[in-house]
């Protein structure tokens, strides 16, 4: 922890200092969205006072500034997921619209009725719901692979419900609600063997760990800008130029057009083919400043902190015989699921806490088929940033024995 | 002027001084309300836009409103326990009169009322109003 200064990376972060409900704020629902450096919230601010106009379409100077800054974007964002060719990253508002973009793009594409995805039973409902689409739409089957009582995903159990009628293994790199980082490499390694592509879900993962996408080799690989410190309503999504060619346009619109008459399109070619529209200009340019950002400090060294983090919050959460921990991992990362033993809802702990300053998300994590896997209807969620502290750590576990004290 | 149960909680709300006490307080409200039997936990005596889950059934006797309420979540129970408080046993037409924002707010319970809260308590006096006024 020698060299790394979260005392000068608070510092660089605003909202960190403010107090809600008269004391300081203790921000652990970085799952749902991390907060922001004011190097991004500066780029933001710059590029609307200084240098905003739409990109892709005017030869004027603005236009070109702004077309400059954002398309330097995909090269940081590359850059960022290990990706020598940055023609194979497509800019968008997230991991959401990117899955979306693969279901409608390529998936709808390239599969018939009775064709296979296999899911694991902890995908986030944005890795879930598109695949549903398909289901109730063109009669794609969706297979289930549980994880184990640790919260565990064996990759051989992946691969073993492979079969020749199977198109795509979408999983999730790193689950939202156990934490549980998933052997990916493997899974992949052995689906190409058998000739199956696959989706990498990488909203949590790609926050917390270093990604080389050129050494893993997935097809696919989604980020969330806002969850990467940057702002809402960006993101990305990596798609292996093999896969790009198989797939036709899903959103249509300017900006993703050659030629246009009134019989005929003609579209551009990839990744501008998949971004219609004007696109969030000024959201892309603060995500590039963000990654630059995290890329600064080191994905690596936010890598080794989290994982003290970690082990300290399992250490000192393990210690109240009380709280229920969703997901045992070895490979947890700094996402803590709990309930408290008794009546006390989820609900209940989070209001408590949020009197107490501390944010935590509370319900079922857009996780739906991982709670009834779990067998619960709701549970808390303190999820950590490499902004926070062990005192933080220290904060939460008073705020849950205030809990435990009030609602039992 | 509320009913004399809501008075009696604001005045026994006059020597909690932190918001631990209050809550607390609440908390046991909900725990010694009786609870709404399972069989009247139905879809239809459901009350949506609650994180947790929430039941209300509405009576009335006499022209006399009353309503029966639970929740999975023992706040949310408890902000039941202070609502049927606050509206049973008032004259059906006056259900509509009663400004449950301001009244919550002298007990500094009115956060629960935010557009942002999901614990539902607006959701659940929409009900109480709509379902008055139907009747």
């Amino acid at each position: 922890m020698t060299t790394f200064d979260v005392a000068k990376i608070r510092s660089d972060f605003p909202i960190l200092s403010r107090q809600v409900n008269g004391k300081p704020l203790v921000y652990l629902d970085n799952g749902a969205s991390s907060q922001k450096p004011q190097v991004v919230i500066d780029a933001i601010t710059r590029a609307y006072s200084q240098e905003y106009a739409n990109v892709h379409r005017g030869l004027h100077y603005l236009s070109n500034l702004a077309t400059e800054k954002y398309e330097s974007v995909r090269g940081i964002v590359a850059k960022f997921l290990g990706v020598a060719n940055e023609d194979e990253i497509i800019l968008n508002t997230g991991t959401t619209e990117g899955i979306n973009l693969v279901a409608y793009g390529w998936a709808m594409n390239v599969m018939q009725p009775g064709d296979e995805i296999i899911l694991s039973v902890m995908e986030h409902h944005a890795n879930i719901v598109p695949w549903h689409f398909l289901r109730e739409r063109y009669g794609i089957v969706l297979k289930w692979v549980d994880v184990d009582v640790n919260g565990d995903l064996d990759p051989q159990a992946v691969l073993d419900a492979i079969t020749p009628k199977t198109k795509l293994i979408a999983v999730t790199h790193l689950s939202n609600v156990l934490g549980t980082k998933v052997d990916v490499a493997s899974i992949i390694n052995g689906a190409h063997q058998k000739g199956v592509p696959v989706l990498v879900d990488g909203s949590q993962g790609a926050v917390h760990m270093p990604v080389n996408l050129d050494e893993l080799g997935c097809d696919f690989y989604a980020i969330t800008g806002h969850k990467l410190c940057g702002p809402s309503g960006s993101g990305a999504i990596f798609i292996k130029q093999d896969r790009m060619a198989e797939m036709r346009p899903f959103l249509g619109g300017g900006d993703m057009i050659r030629e246009v008459t009134k019989d005929t399109v003609t579209y551009n070619d990839p990744p501008m083919m998949f971004e219609a529209g004007t696109p969030g200009i000024v959201q892309t340019i603060g995500l590039g400043v963000a990654l630059d950002y995290m890329m600064s400090i080191g994905m690596d060294k936010i890598a080794a902190y989290e994982d003290q983090i970690t082990q300290y919050a399992q250490q000192q959460l393990g210690a109240l015989n009380w709280l229920n921990i969703q997901g045992n991992s070895k490979t947890k990362g700094a996402i803590f699921s709990f309930t408290l033993s008794g009546a006390a809802h989820a609900h209940d702990i989070s209001t408590i806490l949020d009197k107490k300053g501390i944010a935590v998300r509370a319900g079922q994590h857009c996780a739906g088929p991982l709670m009834e896997h779990l067998g619960i209807n709701a549970s808390c969620r303190a999820s950590f940033a490499f902004y926070n502290t062990m005192q933080e750590v220290d904060a939460l576990v008073d705020g849950l024995n205030l809990a435990h004290e009030l609602l039992s | 002027m509320a009913t004399e149960a809501f008075e009696e909680i604001v005045e026994d709300f006059e020597f909690l001084e932190d918001w631990e006490d209050r809550y607390r307080f609440v908390i046991e409200l909900g725990k010694s309300m009786t609870p709404m039997e399972d069989a009247l936990k139905v879809e239809a005596n459901k009350v949506h836009g609650c994180a947790s889950q929430v039941w209300l059934q509405t009576f009335v006797d006499g022209g006399v409103f009353r309503f029966d309420g639970d929740s999975d979540a023992l706040i949310v129970r408890g902000l039941v326990a202070v609502l049927r408080n606050l509206f049973n046993g008032v004259a059906l037409g006056d259900v509509a009169k009663i400004d449950a924002h301001a009244e919550l707010g002298r007990l500094g319970l009115n956060e629960h009322l935010s557009a942002q809260r999901s614990n539902g308590v607006r959701s659940m006096i929409e009900r109480i109003k709509s379902t008055a006024a139907a009747t």
